[in-house]
């Protein structure tokens, strides 16, 4: 894989892609768990990896990174305790993320949707000033999924900056920047309206397969 | 280091296990009901009986201890919550000293309750005092816990991990002298008993549980312990990775 990219401060960027065009990789090369990296990956200034960032990326993976053994609090406290967080913060994210009232549930017996959100609310815990979320909304329904876009879009108000992985097109719309991505390569940095101009589709999924036809023209 | 991070983790870990009730049961009932079993074994030979069975009473929380990290450090492996805790700002050591804070809890409940039938129940001797094997059972225990953390690193499923007690647990047991006196064995596996560390955590139990004086030699195999603790710890610590492919 070989790509080149910059993600504004603020924003949220969607990475777009099919299932296994590197998007996951590359996003472990940016938090820095990705092994063998070449090139230089940059992350608010320093080297991925740092330890510095550890305390200011948070990183979401695709399947949900918690303990199903515990409750949903129990597993909020132990990440809240490690980054240092005031307890009353799992209460916050729990609502966040759309589980207030279902603290006390053992995270096993919930549903893959909710366990993804479970992984999403520890992540949010200390507030990251950046956001690495491998398809967070896989599995959700559609009525989740909207209202988890309008919480990652509020995050960025508030300074976060996002970078979110999806293979579902229809989501690349919510986004404020676009990142292309097939078979390893980044085909283009645009955002949702300069795809449309430049395809001339309104669709972005169809705007998305002519930029692919054209490189393969090409 | 950090305490608060290595004591939330110790806690996480026991608040996992407290959710498993069925294994905290058999983590008790099991060793206990072997050494019954045992004793009824040797009906006719009370001698025998105290002879492996008084220093089984400080191999078993080794055993369960080894199984019992494997397969939870394996868990926390394949769950990706490892790679998560490797993103977060925390050192292995706060990971590592929470696992060992929460399995010596565990093992001195354990090594307790184990000796206490032991000892008091199936009248096994301890000259010294059964406080000492149930001492050395949690030393013991935490190298155990050591030894699985590192060699969990090299199951991908919890089938393989299960196995690896008897391919790691089952030769050492069989090679520090419980059942067959070292120097009776075939002079080459004498000389490999030499490098594996169960063979000194028995000869300590063994120095525990014989009525001859303690001598500094059983200080020599608690060092021994020790080291290979220590040493198992930093090998599995090697293999918690923060990059991955």
């Amino acid at each position: 894989m070989n790509v080149s990219l910059e993600v504004a401060r603020g924003s949220v960027t969607g990475l777009l892609g099919p299932s296994g065009c590197g998007k996951t990789t590359l996003m472990r090369a940016i938090v820095g768990v990705q092994a063998r990296v070449e090139g230089e990956v940059m992350v608010l200034g320093l080297p991925a990896g740092e330890a510095d960032l550890r305390r200011r990326v948070g990183y979401v993976t695709q399947a949900p990174a918690v303990y199903g053994d515990l409750t949903v609090e129990e597993n909020l406290r132990y990440f809240a305790r490690i980054v240092d967080v005031p307890r009353g913060r799992a209460a916050d994210v729990s609502r966040t993320v759309g589980l207030a009232g279902r603290e006390r549930q053992v995270v096993n017996s919930m549903s893959g949707g909710e366990q993804a959100r479970v992984s999403l609310a520890t992540a949010l815990l200390n507030r990251p000033e950046l956001l690495i979320l491998d398809e967070p909304t896989v599995g959700l329904d559609p009525i989740l999924r909207a209202e988890l876009w309008k919480t990652f879009h509020e995050l960025a108000e508030d300074g976060a900056t996002l970078l979110v992985s999806s293979h579902v097109m229809d989501e690349a719309a919510a986004c404020g920047a676009l990142l292309l991505m097939r078979e390893g390569a980044m085909l283009a940095q645009t955002t949702p309206a300069g795809l449309r101009s430049r395809t001339g589709e309104q669709d972005l999924g169809r705007a998305f397969l002519k930029v692919i036809n054209e490189r393969q023209a090409a | 280091m950090t305490a608060r991070i290595t004591l939330a983790t110790a806690r996480r870990v026991l608040w996992q296990v407290r959710r498993d009730r069925r294994t905290l049961a058999l983590l008790v009932a099991v060793p206990c009901l072997l050494l019954v079993l045992m004793r009824y074994v040797f009906y006719e030979e009370p001698r025998t009986f105290q002879h492996i069975g008084a220093p089984l009473c400080g191999l078993f929380p080794f055993i369960l201890m080894f199984l019992v990290t494997s397969i939870t450090m394996l868990r926390e492996r394949t769950t990706g919550t490892l790679e998560r805790l490797m993103t977060l700002p925390l050192v292995k050591l706060d990971v590592l000293t929470g696992y060992g804070i929460a399995f010596g809890l565990l093992a001195t409940i354990q090594a307790g309750i184990v000796c206490a039938v032991g000892f008091l129940a199936l009248g096994l001797n301890a000259p010294h005092g059964a406080w000492l094997v149930a001492l050395l059972a949690v030393g013991n225990a935490l190298l155990g816990m050591a030894l699985g953390l590192f060699v969990s690193a090299f199951a991908q499923t919890e089938f393989q991990a299960v196995q690896f007690m008897p391919a790691v647990v089952f030769p050492q047991m069989l090679l520090c002298g419980l059942f067959v006196a070292r120097d009776a064995m075939a002079p080459l596996l004498y000389d490999i008993s030499w490098a594996l560390p169960l063979t000194y955590a028995y000869e300590a139990l063994q120095r525990a549980t014989k009525p001859a004086a303690l001598t500094t030699a059983l200080l020599g195999d608690v060092v021994v312990i020790i080291t290979a603790t220590l040493a198992a710890l930093a090998l599995g610590a090697f293999t918690l990775r923060r990059r991955t492919t």
